[in-house]
Parts: structure tokens; sequence; C-alpha cells
């Protein structure tokens, strides 16, 4: 008997309200807790919420009451038509989804081939040319910069989106190749072998069973990389000069120099230039997640 | 029956047997070994072309004088020997140092922590999580100019909290200030790499098995001795490639630097770090030579990381 009620809670340990002591203690840590991540949560929005307080106000009314003032008199979105008409966003986002998508499309593709060989057929040396696709993925990009604006103008593609496309391509096929490699070592080998065994030539194998097969990998690599390209903006800068070849990431640091102060289209062109990002993520959260966790990442 | 030499074929063609009845060159000709040989090679080619040609021609140009119009001209060292003297790259490179030790202290550190808290049962996790990771879908373009604005000494949120609050008399310059300014970009950037680290982690987290921990739990291991003793060890993998890869973003740090200083590196040079000395010397003075030369040395420090995160590539692999 004395054992019993040494195991419960003594009744003196009651506090506040009837609840038990320790569980009024954990849920005050619980309380804790939730403020400090929903506080951190806030200050992590800021950045955000105020390009967006400041995107939504005229130039004027920030001129003359102070760019923060509140609650506004006005709000308006003309800075957002602004940047799509006159800031030329209409078609840097032409120029830009020109760019990803064949780009997108190209680099699975081919990396899918390469990581099919080097997963499912090796032979001596397959493990090199494994490194080879893994050490480039990590390189600085800094290094390629001079013979890459050479190797441009010398084909004659400088100032084209052919020339943003080419690197793009090229230079994702280390992350996606590893990747792809990675997630093709998974599918169980009796399901290519049985496709062999009834004759299936490589080709088929790679088109039939493989590509269907990864296409979780291949969805999730796609949502990646169509967030990384869109946001590029070494090799537009490096690569285009012109205009009306600009894309998005391009267009946002030329704003600065035509509208010095007109931060509040800068802010809206700059929500315009995330929106499409922005909302990949917030609907296919899944494969954009899965896509960094797919291969230990970068 | 027929088809099984076939099958041993198309498995493996380095290692098939050598069946008497089909010559050698027939089999080195079978349309699968051309499909395989096409489907490594293409891929190949095109990386050689972009990637791994452009790297070695970089390192040649490395040793030349070359104005990217008349043809290069070799001159040995000089442009290492010029860069070791430049004071220009002793400041970058000790920037570049800083934002590799803060980059490795805070993100890293927050990251892991918030991953470690929001892997568990808890209400609005997602939220949570959601809004940390959410600068990770911008472009860095877009968070610089935020920032930017963000920290306008005069107009910008930051000061004007500060006043606010009354404390106006200490509303710095930020970005104008040299003391400041690497702060200011450096503020931007941290925003960001926590939701990188917190990602990384939390895939991590939901890798490992969850019976080592409550083993732990039923012993008596409190929280912490919990974290301390099974699951940051368990998690050694993923640190060894958060490590990595913060380390190799902060070496490749431009676009902040780059937007948030207009392209002058602030005031001083104050944040200027070798991509932006890089891209600088290369595309804007048209000195190629001397820029390949950071970009080598950039090549060289990030190398012994890169060994290190293939080496831990590799063993994974090997578990596989």
């Amino acid at each position: 008997m004395a054992k019993i009620t040494i195991a419960h809670p003594a009744p003196t340990e009651q506090s506040l309200l009837g609840i038990p002591r320790d569980v009024l203690l954990r849920r005050i840590r619980r309380g804790l807790l939730h403020v400090i991540l929903a506080s951190l949560a806030i200050v992590w929005l800021i950045p955000l919420a105020s390009a967006f307080y400041t995107a939504v106000r005229t130039f004027g009314e920030a001129t003359a009451n102070g760019p923060w003032s509140f609650p506004p008199h006005s709000l308006t979105l003309q800075n957002f038509i602004d940047a799509w008409t006159t800031g030329g966003f209409s078609q840097y986002f032409v120029n830009t989804f020109l760019v990803v998508i064949p780009a997108v499309i190209l680099m699975l593709l081919l990396s899918s081939m390469a990581a099919y060989v080097l997963a499912r057929h090796r032979f001596k040396g397959s493990r090199l040319v494994f490194m080879i696709f893994v050490v480039g993925l990590l390189l600085p990009f800094q290094i390629l910069i001079v013979p890459v604006y050479w190797l441009s103008n010398t084909i004659n593609i400088y100032d084209t989106l052919w020339s943003l496309i080419a690197i793009h391509v090229g230079f994702e096929l280390g992350f996606c190749t590893f990747v792809l490699h990675n997630f093709m070592r998974t599918i169980p080998k009796e399901l290519t072998e049985a496709a062999a065994v009834d004759g299936a030539s490589v080709f088929w194998i790679w088109w039939r069973v493989i590509l269907p097969l990864c296409r979780p990998a291949l969805a999730a690599l796609a949502t990646l990389e169509f967030t990384w390209k869109w946001n590029d903006y070494l090799w537009s800068i490096t690569l285009i000069q012109s205009n009306s070849n600009g894309t998005v990431t391009f267009g946002l640091s030329g704003l600065r120099g035509e509208f010095v102060t007109n931060w509040n289209l800068i802010s809206a062109a700059s929500l315009l230039a995330a929106l499409p990002t922005l909302l990949i993520y917030l609907i296919l959260q899944r494969q954009f997640l899965g896509g960094l966790f797919a291969g230990s990442f970068r | 029956m027929a088809t099984l030499p076939r099958e041993a074929e198309s498995m493996a063609p380095d290692v098939a047997p050598a069946t008497k009845q089909t010559p050698r060159w027939r089999r080195a000709l079978n349309l699968d070994t051309i499909t395989l040989v096409l489907f490594l090679g293409i891929p190949l080619l095109i990386y050689a072309i972009w990637v791994w040609g452009p790297a070695i021609v970089t390192i040649a140009i490395s040793f030349t004088r070359w104005d990217n119009a008349s043809p290069p001209k070799w001159i040995g060292l000089q442009n290492y020997q010029r860069l070791i003297q430049d004071p220009l790259f002793i400041q970058a490179l000790t920037n570049n140092l800083i934002w590799l030790v803060v980059f490795i202290t805070i993100p890293m550190t927050a990251g892991l922590a918030l991953a470690v808290v929001l892997d568990r049962r808890l209400r609005f996790t997602r939220f949570y999580q959601s809004a940390i990771y959410l600068p990770l879908v911008l472009s860095l373009p877009v968070i610089g100019l935020m920032f930017d604005w963000f920290f306008k000494p005069d107009d910008g949120l930051v000061n004007a909290i500060l006043k606010f609050i009354s404390a106006g008399h200490l509303a710095p310059g930020w970005l104008a200030d040299p003391h400041l300014a690497l702060a200011a970009v450096l503020t931007a950037a941290i925003w960001r790499h926590v939701g990188y680290v917190m990602v990384l982690y939390l895939a991590g987290l939901k890798g490992l098995d969850p019976s080592m921990r409550e083993a732990a739990n039923i012993d008596g291991a409190n929280e912490w001795q919990n974290f301390r003793w099974i699951t940051f060890p368990l998690l050694k993998p993923v640190t060894v490639i958060v490590l990595v890869i913060t380390i190799i973003e902060s070496l490749r740090a431009f676009d902040l630097v780059y937007v948030m200083t207009n392209g002058l590196e602030g005031p001083n040079h104050a944040t200027e770090v070798l991509a932006t000395m890089m891209y600088n010397a290369a595309i804007h003075d048209y000195q190629e030579g001397y820029g390949a030369a950071i970009a080598v040395v950039l090549l060289l420090i990030s190398l012994a990381f890169i060994v290190t995160y293939v080496v831990q590539v590799m063993r994974t692999d090997e578990e596989l």
C-alpha cells in the first residue's frame, strides 16, 4: 500500500488550478519554446514583409510621410504594374522561362543517361568518371568565368539565351548525375534484369523502366533546379549584355541604375521576381525539400 | 534460353563472357554497347567542355598576362607574386575567412538547434519550419536588394526602428560604414543559411533510427544528454556534409556582396571578397591573368574541403 502512494504524486504537490506541478512546469516550458520559435519566425519574415509593405505604397507617399509611416494613406498595385511594363519584367520573365525550362529538361535527360550507365553498367574506371562529376559540382564557379565567357564569344552565343542554357546544363550535370546515380542504385536490380531477359535494349530499359521509376527523384530535382536556375545571377550578368536578352535577376540589378531612389518600384520588382519560385515552393514543398535531401546535397 | 547471352552483354559489356559464336568486333558494335557509350559519352563531353575544360584553362591563364583581345603572354608566377603584395587581396582573403568563421558558428549552431527542436512533434512546427527556410527559394539579388533597403541609413527599417525607440543617435550608416558593411552583408547571408542548415539536418534526423533515442530515454538520459551522446554522434555524416557546404558557400560568396554594395564592394572595399575581386579584375578590368590567379587561389582553398566531401560521399556510396 505504501509503495503505491509514493508512485502517485502526493496531493500536497498539487499547485495552481489543481494541475500537478510537473505538468504545469512542462506546459510553461512548452509555452516558452513556442514564444521563442514564434518570435524567431516573425523576425525571419520581417525582410519579406517590409519589402511587401514598401511595394504596395506609392513613391509620393513614401517621400512625403517617410517610408515606414503607418497606417498608410493609400495602397497601390501600381509599382507592380510599372515593374511589369516600363521596368521590362514581362520580357525578363519570358527570357528566364525560355532559359530555365529547356535547361532543366536537358540537364535531367543527359544526367539520367550518364547516371544510368554509372549505376547499372559498372566498368573499369566508372568510379573515376563518377568522381569527375562529383568533384566538378563543388568547383568554385569563379574558376569557370573567363574561359566560359571566351568560349561563348568564340562560338557566337555570347549575349544570347543559348549561352545561359549551355552553361546551366553543363554545370548542373555534375549535381544531377550525382543525385540520380544514388537514386538509381536503390532500384532493385531484378526489374532491369527481367527486362533484359525479355530482350529489351539498353535504350528501352532506360526509357521505359528506369525513367518512370525515377519519377520522384526527377520531380524533386526539377523543382530544385528550376529554383536555382531561375535565381541564377552570376551567369546572367556575365554572359548577357543587352536588356532584350536579360533574365529576371539581370533586370533586377539593372533597376537600381535606372531608378536610383525608387525603392517602392524595386521592392515590387523583387517580389515579382521571387513569385514563381515562391509559388513552386508553396505548391511543391515536398518535391523541393526532397530535392535538397536526395543526394546529400551540395 | 537464346536470350541469355544477350542479357549478359547488355548488363555488363566489359565483363561479358567471350561468346565463341560472335567475333569481337561484332560485339563491340553491338547496338547496346553503342547506346551505353553515347549515354555516358555525350554528358561527359558536355561536362568537359563547360566545366573541366574551363577550369583547366583558367589555371593556365593564371600564368599569363591577357586582356581578352591580344594573344596571352606567358609571365610565369608574376600574377601570384603581385597577389601576395596586393593589400586588396589580403583584405578580400580576410573577409572570406571572417565570412567562413561566422558561417560555421552562427548558422550551423542555430540551424542544428532548430532542426532538433522542430523535428519533434510540436504544434505549428510546419509554420516555424516554413518561415525559417523561406529565404532559400529567393534569389540572392532579391535578398541583397531587400537587405540593402532594410539597412538604408536614412530610410531603412532598421534605423527607423532605432529612431522609433529614440536611439536615433546610434543609427549607423550600415553598408556605408566601413566597420559595419560586412556585418550587414553577413546578416543577409546568415538569414538565408540558417534555413539551409536546418533543412539538411532535418533530413538527417528523419533518417535516424528512433529506437536509439527511446532506449536512452528509458535509461534515464535527459534531453541534452540524449542529444550530446546519441543524436549528435549519429548525425556525424550529415555534419561533415553541412560543414563542407557551409565552407564552400562562404568561399563562393559573390552575389550578396555584389548586389548590396552595388559592385563597388563597399566603402574602402570593406566587403570585398575573393570572388568579387576576381570578377572585377577579369570582367571589368580585362586583367584575365590576374583574375585567373585569384580564382586558382579560391580553388586551392576549396580543394581540401572538396576532398573531404568526396571521401564522405564515396563512403556512403559504398554502403549503398
